[in-house]
């Protein structure tokens, strides 16, 4: 199939190609992907695609899944109001 | 890039893949260096550059940093060509709103917007009502007075950075991400080596563009950089709707806020408390005072949901301005640090200087504000005061 049919990250809309290309410039781990096409940091902040990412980085480079690291998850889940981070915070003085 | 083996050899090697290392990789490039090293401990835009708030300003208090970013922004203007980039760097120019909170305040801004004017920046005084023209849901109870530039705004630090990697790889550029430079050899008052966790590096010219580690890059060769780092917080939201143009900052309230093309409202600010330090890490107390914040002088923003929250160095010198110099007693040794919270959008300025003084070019602007040397058996009486 064509890689530029076939889409990774559905939230950002990134294609196989894309990756290939990605890998081509010399950006070859998952922190670097998700900063220049926000693989991964749509609103289901890599559920759907992280191990699809993770497998086409094991394949291009010829690793082991195991050795390609996954993205690192930040605080937060699931989106939290400010208003309520700042009620909770109030209710604390 | 990071399969190729390292060279024993280079004219140049630069320390850091932040935006200024990459920067300043290209502009010597351009200007005809050959044997261009560029090492990163992790990846591209690791450090301050990737993140960072984002916004790119030519509101400042100093002469120096006015005409650094108005410089600065001239470039941005025209990046996607002069870089012949492919992706989209996103500099949105819908300007900067800074809201002051008490007279004394106006006061202090009416003086910077004179040197701003004097200096070719198109900056205004804004009364509450006009602030509130351009930012419908700010909360004027809690300004005195604002002013507004246009041509301020935003820029991704992301394909910014990555334009100036590809248009510095292809006129020759050698990158090595994933390693380490760990000491740096000087002999005779001069730079000799640069040793990394992957080989030694023979070279006569360093750069140190370390961002947060600049310290102690200057301490491997012997030179005494008086900066120290500290961690400064941000976080972003999901992406809604478009509903806010300018970045929206304030120096008492302590808090600068933008939505990015994207459509996601990133938001920090700064803690008098935070210990110096390398440490990056996110805390509850940063949350509590940005929500509050935040509701305080744009009440609609709290009903979004905040998906991340990072941090980063801020890298601080003692008058708040960059230090992009030479060190008189290492010959061979440059840096670019200091940037005190600011570096991402000087990052065009600070590649042309350095460069130009690496190649014993006569520099575009005078120096001395930028130079190391301007500490030396001084008191700082002078600085900064725009920055949160
Ligand atoms: C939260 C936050 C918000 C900010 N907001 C803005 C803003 O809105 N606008 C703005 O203009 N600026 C902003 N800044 C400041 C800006 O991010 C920095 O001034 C700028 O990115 C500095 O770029 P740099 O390339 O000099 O440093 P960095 O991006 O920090 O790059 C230095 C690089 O050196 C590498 N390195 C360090 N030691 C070694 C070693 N021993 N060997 C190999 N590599 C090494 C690091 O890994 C790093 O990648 C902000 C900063 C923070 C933290
Ligand atoms: S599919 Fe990639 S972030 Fe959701």
């Amino acid at each position: 199939m064509d890689p530029n049919n076939v889409i990774i990250c559905r939230c950002s809309d990134v294609s196989l190609q894309d990756l290939y290309d990605l890998f081509e410039e010399g950006y070859t781990t998952f922190e670097e992907l998700k900063r220049i096409k926000r693989v991964g940091m749509g609103p289901c902040q890599a559920n759907t695609c992280g191990k699809m990412v993770q497998w086409e980085i094991a394949k291009y480079f010829n690793k082991p899944l195991a050795s390609v690291e996954f993205h690192n998850m930040r605080p937060f889940t699931m989106g939290v109001k400010l208003n309520a981070i700042k009620e909770a915070a109030d209710d604390e003085e | 890039m990071k399969n190729k083996a390292l060279p024993n050899t280079a004219d140049v090697v630069i320390i850091g893949g932040g935006v200024s290392g990459c920067s300043i990789a290209w502009n010597l490039a351009k200007q005809g260096q050959k044997n261009i090293v560029v090492i990163e401990r992790e990846y591209l835009t690791s450090g301050a550059t990737g993140r960072c708030g984002a916004g790119v300003r030519q509101q400042w208090a100093t002469k120096a940093n006015c005409i650094l970013a108005k410089q600065s922004v001239e470039f941005f203007e025209q990046a996607q060509a002069i870089l012949e980039y492919d992706g989209d760097v996103e500099f949105k120019q819908e300007g900067y709103l800074i809201v002051s909170s008490t007279p004394e305040e106006t006061a202090q801004f009416k003086k910077n917007v004179r040197l701003q004017n004097s200096l070719g920046i198109p900056s205004k005084l804004l009364t509450k009502a006009e602030a509130k023209q351009i930012v419908p849901h700010l909360n004027t109870d809690v300004i005195d007075a604002a002013t507004f530039c246009g041509t301020d705004g935003h820029l991704n630090p992301f394909t910014m950075t990555d334009a100036y990697y590809k248009a510095a790889k292809r006129l020759g550029v050698s990158f090595y991400t994933y390693t380490t430079v760990e000491d740096i050899d000087v002999k005779n008052g001069a730079i000799h080596a640069v040793k990394t966790n992957k080989g030694t590096i023979k070279t006569d010219v360093v750069v140190n563009a370390a961002g947060g580690w600049a310290k102690e890059i200057g301490e491997m060769a012997g030179v005494d950089i008086p900066v120290f780092s500290e961690n400064h917080e941000i976080l972003v939201t999901e992406p809604v709707e478009k509903m806010q143009g300018p970045m929206v900052i304030s120096f008492s309230h302590n808090i600068y806020c933008q939505q990015t093309p994207h459509g996601a409202f990133i938001m920090g600010r700064g803690d008098k408390n935070m210990p110096k330090g390398h440490d990056v890490s996110s805390s509850w107390t940063f949350l509590d005072d940005m929500s509050k914040t935040v509701t305080t002088l744009l009440p609609p923003i709290g009903e979004l949901r905040v998906i991340r929250q990072w941090g980063g160095l801020y890298n601080i010198s003692p008058d708040h301005q960059p230090i992009i110099s030479d060190a008189k007693d290492v010959k061979g040794f440059y840096m670019a640090c200091g940037f005190s919270g600011h570096g991402f959008m000087l990052a065009p300025m600070t590649g042309l200087l350095l460069s130009e003084l690496i190649l014993g070019k006569t520099p575009s602007l005078p120096m001395e504000d930028m130079a190391l040397d301007r500490f030396e058996g001084k008191e700082i009486t002078e600085f900064e005061t725009s920055v949160v």
